[in-house]
């Protein structure tokens, strides 16, 4: 079936699945791992259910109750999980909060979700619980794990998760039975988590996934691509992301694979690719790195190298798309593409840990066509998944041999997906969620008998593939009353590794312009070659220099675009988009309306006479800091 | 050699007494006596040229005095050198750094460890026993003590030189932390660093001397007056070779001399807050 044979229930709840799977393997299989002071340390099933176990009684003697709240924060480390799994076993709620958080959200999401008790990792995750306790009247516990910094903390309402675990074992030694009933006590229709969806457009929804969601969407994606319990997948993207919960807890927990922490965020490369994972899931920006790395690491190599890898990647590309197009490959090319793996892809993707992977996706926001081939010249089965926080993250995805680069795929089993009249995508399937907490009027838009409605606008075509255009709201009408997708034009443009961010604006106006962001490193490297001299980002972004590059990097895009599609202007912004400055969701989509609001002045620029543009705004940095920023920007015509 | 007890906090772990160090004519310590006791910071201030990286050259033995003494633990150490006094537990940092760049961080924070090793050539090459048993405890120290607390994973295999400023000056401190260090000489340990790292290196040496694992005692030299004055237990004043004052910041800050021989200089002095 799934390649874990389980059967999944009404009855069952991801706690039972847990406590019948840490008996199935006990002391015998590695469950997780994380790399703590440099070493790989394995923790077995046997392990992870005691750690949960007492960690879930502990809560309870603390006066955790079915439905109460609890939510995370930190890193991904074993910890973060056990505490996710004994909240679940309690019958409680997890809510997750990305790490790099605003205060402001943190507290929005505490006090909106009611919770009882915060896990935080460090004196840090600590420090925001803290700051916000009076406010949020129905916290109760704080639970830390981390003791670094914590010596001088001395509040009665902190506890350390040692010490939980502690007054569990207390507990358990009182009434030894207690746990298996509390985990038995649990119905697959309970909720098991509370989701804040990350909104481009409005504040976060706190969206209800039960165990049924869940499990059946692990079960229906294990179904199209099976994973085996010797497999090892690494978790370092944020829990507080749906497509992490999928891979480290729906399949991860019935497939039965091992779980791999790294050492600290910094390390994570570094980490997987001595792990060298069978499975990946990450969303487009992290595919967009590997590749802006290798197209910088390919400038910088000496010439024999970068002559093997034009050829390579040569042979590569004309393979990839004789599969995109489902032609056959003659035997000559298979011959070649033999010779360019041995002497280039095998090795580039050992370096980016990609060299046992099997199952490679993406998703969570669109990805450009480029990336998508450059992957697959190198040999990497790398897919789209489609699908919402709301369907417990997937409802559609490429097959294998089936994968076309301008689509997302096709359903998964028991996923009926449909454009409604408007072209809009609405999708019907066991995980699709029970609807928004304390929000009756999102939930009543959202959810119509039983459809869950997307909000994204796209088509299916002939083959039975979703084509995602582009959420409704954003789809712009081009100055030939075409319907365009700016996010298209956006990840054409992301490919050239001198740019990081971008944002086309064009919605019935008579010609698209661009804002772009550059990457720093790279054009700070490639400034430091042409002996360019600058001191900040604001200064490089603004060089003539460094304008002409960019106007290169746009002419290239342009190139296979249709007329009104052109970019005719583009302005360098004086910094990069940022999450913590509201420009971005914490899932790194850019929330168009917002700038399109805070950058009215720069918009307007673009579509005058001028060929400067005067700023004045604030920026925030992570740590709540302010700066005043005053500069002038150069708005650049592009040769059409 | 010197045997050496333990000591209490608030014991007096080290003292100097009257010492003169000349360059040639040029005095560059006249007379200066320093006592500073077990478990402070206690930093030593003054302008350019006061002789304050003297005073740290003559307390880990890189100068010899012309005349005084130096007690560390009640012992006289004058004539020990350097390497000696590294055994003894005095460790350092420097002003312009000086660590082996072509070298990779672990092998920089290594190196600090070599004079608590025992093992010789011979049974290092066998890898058995005793050997063995030593070799995984400095593995275990280095990791769990020092590279999680400076937080410095993921640069542990590059290369030293290859590292920015900011950073080659935590890996500096890791490896005056290898020796396992009862007294730590801080030389500027702030000076050319951004805001963050100031804050980053200000809690690893607040971390240090206060976390029960560690309990250094700290003598400072540093030019930023914000983190001197937030963090010392007490505060020496330098000026010309001479010294000013001593005592805890609150009652420096207001002392008529030091006004005086910072005066004027307040630009050059001003906190970064």
């Amino acid at each position: 079936m799934n390649g874990s044979g389980i059967k999944i229930t009404k009855d069952l709840t991801i706690p039972k699945l847990f406590v019948s799977q840490c008996k199935k393997y006990g002391k015998n299989k590695v469950a997780m791992r994380e790399k703590e002071f440099g070493i790989w340390i394995p923790f077995t099933w046997q392990d992870y259910y005691d750690n949960v176990k007492y960690l879930c009684l502990g809560m309870v003697s603390l006066g955790l109750k079915r439905g109460d709240k609890v939510s995370m924060i930190g890193d991904n480390r074993p910890e973060g999980l056990w505490a996710e799994m004994a909240a679940l076993c309690a019958g409680a709620m997890g809510v997750w909060l990305f790490q790099d958080c605003m205060m402001d959200e943190v507290k929005y999401i505490i006090d909106h979700s009611d919770t009882k008790f915060f896990v935080g990792e460090t004196q840090e995750e600590v420090d925001k619980a803290l700051s916000i306790k009076d406010e949020c009247p129905k916290l109760e516990w704080i639970i830390w794990d981390d003791p670094k910094g914590m010596r001088s903390y001395d509040q009665q309402y902190l506890i350390s998760l040692k010490r939980v675990q502690e007054l569990g074992k207390e507990l358990d030694k009182k009434e030894p039975d207690l746990f298996e009933n509390l985990v038995n006590e649990g119905h697959g229709d309970e909720i098991c988590l509370l989701f804040y969806t990350s909104g481009t457009t409005a504040l976060p929804k706190g969206a209800l996934l039960s165990h049924w969601n869940m499990l059946t969407m692990g079960q229906n994606l294990m179904s199209v691509d099976p994973c085996y319990d010797t497999d090892d997948f690494v978790s370092y993207l944020p829990f507080a992301w749906i497509g992490e919960q999928m891979m480290s807890i729906s399949c991860g927990l019935q497939v039965g694979y091992t779980l791999n922490f790294p050492e600290e965020p910094e390390t994570a490369r570094e980490n997987i690719r001595e792990i060298g994972p069978h499975v990946m899931f990450a969303p487009p920006r992290l595919y967009e790195g590997m590749t802006r790395e290798v197209q910088v690491k390919y400038i910088d190599s000496t010439w024999i190298k970068r002559k093997v890898y034009e050829f390579a990647t040569k042979v590569g590309y004309r393979v990839a798309n004789l599969r995109f197009e489902r032609q056959p490959v003659p035997w000559y090319w298979r011959f070649l593409n033999w010779i360019a793996s041995v002497t280039m892809q095998e090795k580039l993707k050992d370096h980016l840990g990609m060299s046992r992977l099997r199952h490679c996706y993406t998703g969570g926001a669109a990805m450009g066509p480029d990336h998508f081939r450059f992957f697959h010249a190198l040999g990497v089965n790398l897919k789209q998944i489609y699908g919402q926080t709301e369907i417990a993250g997937i409802s559609i995805v490429h097959r294998d041999g089936d994968v076309k680069f301008d689509t997302v795929g096709t359903p998964i089993p028991n996923t009926e997906v449909k454009i409604t009249e408007e072209g809009e995508i609405i999708s019907k399937s066991p995980s699709v969620f029970s609807g928004y907490y304390k929000n009756e009027e999102a939930t009543r838009k959202t959810l119509v008998d039983g459809w869950l409605y997307s909000g994204d606008r796209g088509f299916i075509d002939e083959d039975g593939h979703l084509v995602v255009f582009d959420r409704s709201k954003d789809v712009m009408t081009l100055s030939d009353g075409r319907p365009f997708a700016p996010q298209y034009l956006e990840t054409r443009l992301k490919f050239s590794p001198f740019v990081q961010e971008a944002w086309v604006i064009g919605d019935e106006r008579d010609y698209v312009t661009a804002v772009m962001c550059i990457d720093y490193s790279v054009v700070g490297k490639w400034a430091d070659e042409k002996k360019i001299n600058y001191t900040s980002y604001p200064e490089l972004s603004q060089k003539p220099e460094v304008c002409d590059l960019i106007q290169k990097q746009i002419e290239e895009a342009n190139k296979d675009l249709p007329g009104p599609a052109k970019i005719h202007k583009f302005v360098n912004l004086y910094k990069a988009f940022d999450a913590d400055d509201e420009e971005l969701t914490r899932t790194s989509k850019l929330r168009r309306a917002f700038v399109e609001n805070r950058y009215q002045d720069i918009v307007n620029a673009l579509y005058a006479d001028s060929d400067m543009v005067h700023m004045d705004t604030t920026i925030t940095y992570e740590d709540g800091r302010e700066q005043r920023i005053k500069t002038d920007l150069r708005i650049q015509n592009v040769n059409i | 050699m010197v045997q050496v007890g333990e000591l209490r906090e608030g014991d007096t772990i080290l003292r100097l007494e009257d010492v003169h160090m000349y360059f040639g004519k040029v005095a560059a310590l006249a007379g200066v006596s320093l006592e500073v006791k077990k478990g402070e910071i206690h930093s030593i201030i003054g302008p350019n040229g006061a002789g304050k990286t003297v005073m740290m050259n003559c307390i880990n033995g890189l100068y010899r005095p012309q005349q005084g003494n130096i007690y560390y633990k009640g012992e006289k150490i004058n004539d020990l050198r350097p390497y000696k006094r590294a055994e003894l537990g005095i460790s350092r940092t420097f002003q312009k750094i000086e660590l082996f760049g072509g070298m990779t961080v672990l092998d920089n924070i290594r190196l600090g460890r070599h004079a608590l090793l025992k093992s010789g050539i011979l049974s290092g090459s066998v890898y058995v026993g005793k050997t063995k048993r030593e070799e995984l405890e400095t593995r275990k120290f280095i990791e769990e003590e020092i590279i999680d607390l400076l937080e410095i994973e993921s640069i542990r295999d590059k290369t030293v030189h290859m590292l920015p400023y900011g950073l080659q000056k935590r890996v500096e401190l890791g490896r005056a932390l290898a020796l396992n260090p009862e007294l730590l000489l801080l030389d500027e340990p702030l000076a050319g660093l951004n805001l963050e790292e100031v804050e980053d290196m200000a809690r690893f040496i607040l971390d240090l001397n206060e976390e029960e694992r560690w309990k250094v005692t700290c003598i400072l030299v540093e030019h930023d007056m914000g983190v001197v004055m937030d963090i010392s237990k007490r505060v020496f004043v330098l000026n010309f070779g001479n010294q000013i004052t001593d005592g805890p910041p609150e009652e420096v800050q207001n002392n008529p001399d030091v006004i005086k021989a910072y005066l004027g200089e307040e630009d050059l002095y001003a906190t970064r807050r």
